[in-house]
């Protein structure tokens, strides 16, 4: 009788639910990227000058820096001339209701399960769905407008607020601060925008939804939240997309800022197309968010379930300026077939009495490599300072990786950091007693994981929450027995 | 019901059994006694299918199947139960959710629809208030935290919604006071039928005044030794098991 | 995290005037000279000043005997041959420091322990820096062979006599080659004066069944850099690596700890604690690397820091790497400072606030001094701990000899708690 983990061999075609392709008409610009394509992207969307030389400015920045290498991913070195940076549906008129919604988009959110006409009538989540870097429909506009609430796409935003997200942009991600986020303020086409006024308490959920659709399209949208004093915005965002042989780019930069006592809970599920067993297609998900707690007694807190990708590069940050602030990271990051995640938080401590949180559960499966990569760094002003990290690993089958790479840096006495971590795979006294109790190897280690996930899962709304554990349980599947 | 014929097997390159026969019809209810070590867990290891167990040789059939090539949630929904010596922690898999995956998942296997979470609680608060359980356990992970006395019960808790043929009582007793012997083996005894069969493994004499069996064994070094009635008991508590070792010793039973 | 300035200046050493021959010379160290630097652990003695042999105040045992100490100069000029299996086929060295001490290197501790062979009382090998009147780059070479079934306890003090006129700087490499059921334990302690630079790899390879401790106490130096490499390369070996930096003015000191799982059922634990006083900076940067072949691996690391000053700073990256799934792995880490209910319990007792401060740190501190085995090198480890935390010790002395724990070094593993040193580890 040989443990399960050693019957590990055989790796059975893992079904991506959310692989269709639908056939909506997109204009799609010629691959390849110059200060032209900048130029164009620019003015397709109407954007005021400022707007066009700040992408020029990250354009001509990143022209001079190179991909980053440090991260533990092997993939082949991504061709940039060979990206279409800009898709969009192409009937893309004005819409003032969902009802003009294109029918074919209309059912690719069905198939999605994220009817938009459902979930406006049924459940209180404002949802802003962005096919290939377009926003096509927000809802829920009214009731959030009566509140003083801003929830709209990128593009509107900079029509309608100039001054806010001008202000704002690229406050918390400067246009320099990395490879994919200069790319990103070059090219980004969409993405959403979001302002909480001064003491308002957002009355509903903020949702978007993320699909890439076109082939051999780059996907760069941009998010910017920002929350005034004293209030308060749950925002939860959702990926997928087609099943396609090769690699798709997605570079996105999320920029939060938190005033004075106001808080901003961000979570992720992002379930973008992994690749095939054989490590074939998926996304290339290379992603900037970081969080400024830029008030007194602000608080920022980032979500994710990352069970999708062929590889992962991502780091939801938060930088703690404002006194006693607050951050935390809760993550669960799964990895399956040939899948690569490098991932995890900094957590900037500048103010005094700030205090982070990270708790990261990785599972790695099948072929799976999984790196959590985190930063704590607690300068000399940061007096009081306290961090707490917990990040577990669990191992499923004999060919996967998992890695710990916590990097703690110190510069003030009166800071308390603490750093814990375990790796182990599932245990076989747990997985017997479930068998012993009738339920099946998969079952049981789907039970299992989840159960390892459910601090994280704790964090999440309970319908998101819901979807992250089928989730698992699906990207799990073929990985044991 | 129950037909062990010859079983060895060995764990870690260890030979454990070394020719155990035994049967056990059905409604009847079996006592396995002996000194440590002797191969009594290794016997209800073996038979609820634990993967670090090798069989090197015997059969066991259980209602005219043959056990051994069974995976263990197979024999699980043939009717064997064990109730674990040392029951296992399962981290954020809440009590109620496990036990009721368990019944469904049984039930699945019969063509039975699942039963619904309502009803389902309705049963398992029922079971808890025979076996004296906090209902606070209900959503607690997995035996997770629970006191020893606590964790038995919730063994017996399964054990009652799972609805056995064949119970396997580890040495259920071991780590309880009197009292919570005593709720043990009165929720045993409850699920004591004509259909239900048991086989309850100890090292003390104790346990078998709260669940009187019909039948005694001993093992030692991986062998029945004596068999009888349920006196067998009471003399072992007089002499221990020093006489049965000598013996054993004398004839170079332990090579 | 590292620093240009943690590596020798490289110019600085090329106009230094490397060692000649004069292999005889003392370089100004004197017996009595040295018995105030390092104490007599009872054994064989190796004193080395400046890179080079100090026979008169070495004591070595009989040739022919199961346990050979004798300067690597001495056997590559009498017996090359025993040497050459230990060179031979030896990869390039994956850093400059190191393929510099491979090319400068002519003389080092040369210790070889018979099948079956055990050494009773520790092999003392002392480097010495001395002053002598110019700048000095000494790079040792040294070999522990212990071939199957054999033990011993290897001591490596680096010290120096200061004050020195140059820049002076260690540059030491020290091979353990464990046999199958081979025992070493290796203790290193650094006290060179706050003006030299130190260098240090201690490269382990330990086939099955063997057992490996390495036991670093980081005191002195300017820059000090001391990095312990494990290769676990046969079933079952169990490496322990533990160390005590204390970092205080301007010093700076650097852990690189690798341990490797190469095959099945190895076991191993990093324990470093750290106390960072003044504008001290310490890292520890330790990995555990599990192979594929690493199953049944028990592997855990632990780093805490005590950090005294506001101007300190301390960095610290445990890492695991690891491609196995039959593993049980764990790490932890802290930052913190006294636990001042602690301090106050003290003060209330009537013991001023700074003796208070220097018996709780003394206290997080000796939890490491407690773990080395020989009672003569524990006194004395636990006097020069005291002394630069500029704590007293009890008028009892040092802490008791009777240590279940020490040699063993076994460990708990995983830090948890607070950084913080909690009132039960003191005795008021």
């Amino acid at each position: 009788m040989t443990p399960p983990s050693n019957e590990v061999t055989e790796l059975a075609e893992r079904e991506y639910q959310h692989g269709f392709v639908t056939d909506i008409e997109t204009e799609v610009i010629p691959k390849g990227l110059d200060e032209d394509v900048v130029r164009l992207i620019s003015s397709k969307k109407n954007e005021p000058e400022w707007l066009l030389e700040w992408r020029l400015a990250a354009y001509r920045h990143w022209v001079t820096m190179s991909e980053p290498t440090w991260q533990k991913a092997h993939y082949p070195s991504i061709d940039f001339q060979d990206i279409a940076y800009w898709a969009a549906p192409k009937p893309k008129p004005k819409l003032n209701s969902l009802d003009e919604v294109d029918p074919e988009l209309r059912e690719m959110f069905d198939k999605l399960g994220i009817s938009l006409a459902e979930q406006e009538r049924l459940s209180n989540v404002a949802v802003d769905a962005i096919v290939d870097s377009v926003s096509v429909a927000t809802t829920f506009k009214a009731k959030l407008a009566e509140a003083g609430v801003i929830f709209c796409s990128f593009s509107e935003a900079v029509a309608e607020h100039p001054d806010l997200v001008r202000a704002n942009l690229g406050s918390v991600v400067p246009v320099r601060d990395n490879y994919y986020a200069a790319l990103n303020s070059a090219v980004f086409s969409d993405g959403s925008f979001c302002y909480i006024p001064a003491g308002v308490r957002c009355p509903m959920e903020l949702s978007t939804y993320f699909r890439i659709n076109s082939a051999q399209t780059g996907q760069f949208e941009r998010t910017l939240i920002v929350a005034e004093e004293g209030s308060y915005v749950s925002y939860l965002e959702g990926c997928t997309a087609p099943m396609r042989d090769e690699n798709q780019l997605h570079a996105a930069v999320v920029e939060l800022v938190a005033h004075t006592d106001a808080q901003i809970k961000y979570a992720t599920v992002q379930n973008w197309y992994p690749g095939d067993a054989e490590g074939r297609g998926g996304i290339y998900n290379f992603v900037t968010k970081r969080g400024k707690c830029a008030g007194d007694r602000s608080k920022i807190s980032w979500t994710q379930v990352e069970t999708g990708s062929a590889i992962t590069w991502k780091y939801p940050s938060v930088v703690l300026q404002g006194d006693d602030s607050v951050g935390e990271f809760y993550s669960v990051a799964l990895t399956a077939g040939r899948q690569q995640a490098d991932t995890g938080t900094k957590m900037i401590h500048i103010g005094k009495n700030t205090s982070s949180t990270i708790v990261s559960k990785g599972i790695s499966a099948a072929h799976g490599q999984n790196t959590y990569r985190g930063q704590v760094k607690v300068l000399r002003s940061a007096q009081g300072a306290r961090n707490f990290t917990q990040c577990d690993s669990l191992l499923i089958g004999s060919d996967c990786g998992a890695h710990t790479v916590p990097y703690i840096e110190v510069k003030n006495a009166s800071a308390q950091v603490e750093h814990e971590a375990s790796t182990s795979k599932i245990g076989e006294d747990q997985m017997f007693y479930c068998r012993q109790r009738g339920i099946s190897e998969e079952d049981a280690t789907s039970m299992i994981v989840n159960g390892f996930c459910r601090e994280v899962f704790n964090e999440l709304p309970m319908e998101f929450a819901v979807e992250a554990q089928r989730l698992l349980s699906v990207s799990l599947e073929g990985s044991v027995g | 019901m129950l037909h062990i014929e010859n079983l060895h097997a060995s764990t870690a390159g260890t030979e454990i059994l070394r020719g155990v026969n035994l049967d056990i019809a059905p409604g009847e209810v079996h006592a396995i006694m002996g000194p440590n070590g002797s191969g009594k867990s290794t016997l209800a290891h073996v038979l609820s299918g634990r993967p670090d167990y090798e069989v090197t040789a015997g059969s066991v059939t259980y209602n005219g199947v043959d056990l051994l090539a069974l995976a263990p949630e197979e024999r699980a929904a043939a009717g064997v139960f064990l109730a674990f010596q040392y029951p296992v922690e399962i981290p954020g898999v809440g009590n109620l959710y496990f036990l009721r995956t368990a019944v469904n998942s049984i039930r699945a296997t019969k063509g039975l629809d699942p039963i619904a979470v309502t009803t389902f609680i309705k049963m398992a608060d029922k079971a808890m208030d025979a076996v004296e359980m906090d209902k606070s356990m209900k959503n607690r992970s997995v035996n997770e935290g629970f006191s020893g006395g606590e964790k038995k019960r919730n063994e017996i808790l399964q054990m009652t919604m799972l609805e056995p043929t064949l119970a396997i009582l580890d040495e259920t007793d071991s780590g309880l006071d009197i009292d919570a012997l005593r709720i043990v083996a009165n929720g045993v005894n409850a699920l004591r039928s004509p259909e239900r069969s048991m086989l309850v493994i100890t090292h003390y004499q104790r346990l078998l005044d709260y669940i009187v069996p019909d039948k005694i064994h001993v093992l030692a070094a991986g062998r029945i030794v004596r068999s009888g009635g349920k006196e067998l008991a009471l003399e072992l508590e007089a002499s221990g098991y020093a006489d049965i070792e000598a013996e054993l010793a004398s004839k170079g039973a332990t090579a | 995290m590292t620093r240009t300035g943690s590596t020798c200046d490289l110019p600085r050493c090329s106009t230094c005037r490397l060692p000649s021959v004069r292999h005889a010379d003392s370089h100004g160290l004197t017996a009595e000279a040295l018995a105030t630097l390092a104490p007599d652990l009872g054994g064989f003695r190796l004193v080395f000043a400046n890179g080079h042999l100090v026979a008169e105040l070495s004591t070595m045992p009989d040739p022919g005997s199961g346990v050979t100490v004798a300067s690597l100069a001495s056997v590559l000029a009498t017996d090359p041959d025993r040497l050459e299996p230990l060179f031979a086929g030896r990869t390039a060295p994956a850093d400059g420091m190191a393929a510099l001490n491979l090319a400068l290197a002519d003389d080092g501790a040369f210790i070889h322990l018979a099948t079956g062979a055990h050494a009773d009382a520790p092999i003392h090998v002392v480097f010495c820096t001395t002053d002598v009147g110019h700048p000095v780059l000494a790079s040792t070479h040294s070999l522990v062979v212990a071939d199957p079934d054999s033990s011993a306890t290897v001591v490596e003090t680096h010290i120096g006599v200061g004050p020195l006129a140059g820049a002076a700087c260690a540059n030491a490499v020290t091979r353990v080659v464990l046999a199958p059921q081979a025992t070493v334990h290796h203790y290193t302690v650094q006290d060179l004066p706050d003006t030299a630079f130190h260098l240090g790899v201690v490269d382990v390879i330990a086939d099955h069944d063997s057992t490996f401790t390495a036991h670093t106490l980081s005191l002195g130096a300017a820059i000090a850099r001391h990095e312990v490499r494990v290769h676990l390369d046969g079933d079952g070996a169990d490496a322990t690596v533990t160390g005590l930096y204390q970092p205080a003015g301007n010093q700076y000191h650097d852990h690189p700890v690798l341990v490797e799982h190469n095959t099945t059922n190895c076991t191993s634990r990093q324990i470093y604690n750290g106390v960072l006083d003044d504008h001290g900076h310490g890292v520890f940067n330790g990995r555990i690397m599990v192979a594929p072949a690493g199953m049944g691996t028990d592997a855990t690391q632990s780093n805490r820091n005590l950090v005294l000053s506001d101007r300190a700073e301390v960095d610290t990256r445990p890492r695991l790497e690891i491609l196995a799934d039959d593993v049980k792995c764990a790490h932890g880490a802290t930052v913190g400072q006294l636990d001042e209910t602690a301090v106050h319990y003290l003060r209330t007792r009537g013991i001023p606030e700074p003796a208070a401060r220097g018996m709780l740190t003394y206290a997080f501190a000796t939890e490491m001094v407690d773990r080395i085995g020989p009672p003569a090198l524990r006194a004395w480890a636990a006097q020069l701990v005291a002394d630069r935390l500029g704590a007293v010790l009890g008028d009892d002395g040092p802490p008791p000899d009777a240590n279940p724990d020490a040699g063993t070094g076994t460990g708990t593993g995983t830090g948890t708690g607070t950084g913080s040193v909690h009132t039960e580890e003191v005795t008021p």
